[in-house]
């Protein structure tokens, strides 16, 4: 029996829209073993990234709790939410979102300036994941001067150099062409099963959503677990 | 400072609006140095006014001259230690534009009333011995390489001599320094029995006296005991501290400290908001990465503490750079007007206080601006980019 890494219990999410309510998660439980890596469908606005929100401790539920790693989250404050994620999460969005100022290896070492690494330290990490990520070649490269499947990859290194244990993808080849669509899919396939990272990837790509052991679709605020091609 | 390489890169993201915004906080501190200096100068003659000392000068104007015959009763009022006096030559040397001050005086008496002048007893009792003699400071020897032994000519633009001429000669017979280094040395003294055997007019009379008050007297008592005196006399007096003197002198060319904080407020109020723009441009431009950042783990503080670092490391790159130019400048004005002006420097303290005023700037300029990056909603900001 897998061991859990994440369990969201009861939890119900609501947005003020005006002077509307608008619940866009509704009592939602869900497990999430370590090592898994679930694919999250759905129509736009059925609570797909609130979930990944919830999950990354971006946002607290309306009611219900978020327990990640054994650590409750939805009840942790601000500033212990940042000092959690710092260790805990990487983040890949679909735009990538790196900062154009500085270049992939900086990129890279950005989540490291939160810890007590030296200098020398922080580089050798980020060499080694973009190692990972087969960019040694391009350390000194501005986001500018890469293609978005490079771009991605730089994101994706940045992500895993802190070596958290849960990987949240927000629409992470939303923006790729199909051939490198499937590079990056495959190199969290890698992520997944070598690296042993908890992967958690919200797409609205059928055959994205192939690459992940699980599918969780999202309709209406609730959630529906079929097992992948 | 792991942060720095990050700050520094932020700085610059923009690198023709940053290079603008640095010049606009150069050119204000530019004008801080300078304008600290010109203060400075007319200040100066006040941080070093001896609280015994006092100034006679004529009540109505300090052109007006005293007559001579004052001095025996002022030596006489209770309470004066000492006294002599001098008087405004005005001549030039070389070259008419550029003026340094010349006083006929008593060598003995001058010399015993400014301790903190201070030159070799042989000079002294040089010049003493020689009508035509002058002594001069060290910035003055400095200034126009002159020496002892030399003959300068000083051209009187006042006091004609009594055979129409213009031209005054002086042998320099000694050059004095100042133990106090705010105090100027840029002027000559001559004996003032030789300006009023060869003046054409005025004689028997003086520009103002100067007097030592005994340590166990009160100066204002003295000066009013002096100005009673010669109450409703053709020549009626007023006596006040060294330091209200040069203080009204200085009054003379305007309120230098009201008009240099006038123009500088201006000059950094304007500042602030060019300052100010500039980091709220900076900071709407990059709502998706501050919000990137807070998901890393960037704590809100952290945040604010790096867009706050970001609009001082503005300030600080301008403001030390024009107060360094600024520096040099001043550097400069000492040497070419230090006659004119003596006195004109950059203090520590202007320089301290500048470099408070920068960071203060940076502070208040980018507060809003990082205020916003602090309480940026990472949801809002993700979903708006």
């Amino acid at each position: 029996m897998s061991e859990t890494l994440a369990t969201l219990t009861g939890v119900s999410k609501t947005y003020q829209k005006g002077k509307e309510k608008v619940e866009v998660l509704h009592n939602l439980d869900l497990e999430i073993a370590r090592g898994d890596f679930i694919a999250i469908m759905g129509p736009s606005g059925s609570g797909k990234t609130t979930l990944l929100n919830l999950l990354g401790g971006l946002d607290k539920p309306t009611s219900g709790t978020v327990d990640v790693g054994g650590a409750e989250i939805s009840s942790m404050s601000n500033s212990q939410l940042s000092r959690w994620r710092s260790t805990n999460i990487g983040f890949i969005f679909q735009f990538y979102n790196l900062l154009p100022v500085l270049t992939a290896q900086k990129n890279v070492e950005l989540p490291l300036l939160l810890t007590n690494f030296s200098g020398s330290e922080r580089a050798h990490r980020a060499g080694v994941a973009l190692g990972i990520v087969g960019l040694e070649g391009r350390t000194d490269h501005y986001p500018r001067e890469l293609s978005g499947g490079q771009e991605q990859r730089v994101a994706i290194a940045r992500a895993i150099v802190s070596d958290p244990s849960l990987l949240l993808c927000d629409e992470p080849t939303g923006d790729l062409d199909r051939e490198t669509t499937s590079e990056i899919l495959k190199l969290l396939q890698i992520l997944n099963r070598e690296h042993g990272k908890t992967i958690m990837m919200v797409t609205h790509d059928a055959q994205a959503a192939e690459y992940a052991n699980h599918i969780l679709i999202c309709d209406k605020g609730t959630l529906e677990r079929q097992e992948a091609a | 400072m792991k942060y720095f390489g990050f700050i520094w890169k932020n700085v610059w993201r923009k690198k023709i609006r940053t290079s603008l915004t640095i010049l606009s906080v150069f050119v204000a501190f530019l004008l801080f140095a300078l304008l600290s200096a010109i203060g400075y100068a007319f200040k100066s003659g006040v941080d070093v006014a001896d609280a015994e000392r006092l100034i006679v000068i004529d009540k109505i104007t300090l052109i007006n001259p005293l007559p001579m015959a004052y001095k025996n009763r002022i030596a006489a009022t209770e309470g004066v230690h000492s006294v002599t006096h001098s008087s405004w030559f005005g001549g030039y040397y070389q070259d008419p534009r550029v003026q340094f001050p010349q006083f006929p005086t008593e060598p003995y008496e001058y010399f015993s009333m400014y301790p903190e002048l201070k030159m070799p007893q042989e000079q002294l009792d040089g010049w003493a011995r020689n009508r035509q003699g002058a002594v001069i400071g060290r910035e003055l020897a400095e200034q126009y390489s002159l020496k002892v032994g030399d003959r300068i000519p000083i051209q009187a633009t006042i006091w004609t001599k009594a055979d129409g001429g213009r031209t005054w000669e002086f042998d320099i017979e000694g050059i004095f320094e100042t133990e106090d280094p705010r105090g100027s040395t840029a002027f000559l003294l001559f004996q003032y029995d030789y300006f009023e055997e060869a003046r054409a007019f005025g004689k028997g009379s003086v520009g103002w006296y100067i007097l030592r008050v005994s340590p166990d007297s009160d100066p204002v008592q003295v000066g009013n005991a002096i100005d009673l005196q010669f109450a409703n006399s053709p020549n009626e007096t007023e006596t006040s501290t060294e330091a209200a003197f040069s203080q009204s002198f200085a009054r003379q060319f305007g309120n230098i400290a009201l008009i240099v904080t006038l123009i500088l407020g201006a000059v950094f109020f304007t500042l602030l908001l060019v300052s100010g723009n500039t980091m709220s441009q900076s900071v709407r431009e990059r709502i998706s990465e501050l919000a990137v950042l807070k998901t890393l783990g960037f704590s809100d503080r952290l945040v604010l503490g790096t867009v706050l670092s970001e609009s001082i490391l503005i300030m600080l790159l301008g403001g030390l750079l024009g107060l360094g130019v600024g520096w040099l400048l001043v550097q400069g004005a000492a040497q070419a007007m230090g006659a004119f002006l003596p006195g004109i420097f950059l203090s520590s303290q202007a320089i301290l206080t500048a470099i408070a005023v920068m960071i203060g700037a940076g502070i208040v300029a980018g507060i809003f601006p990082a205020l916003q990056a602090m309480r940026l909603s990472i949801i809002d900001a993700l979903a708006r980019a």
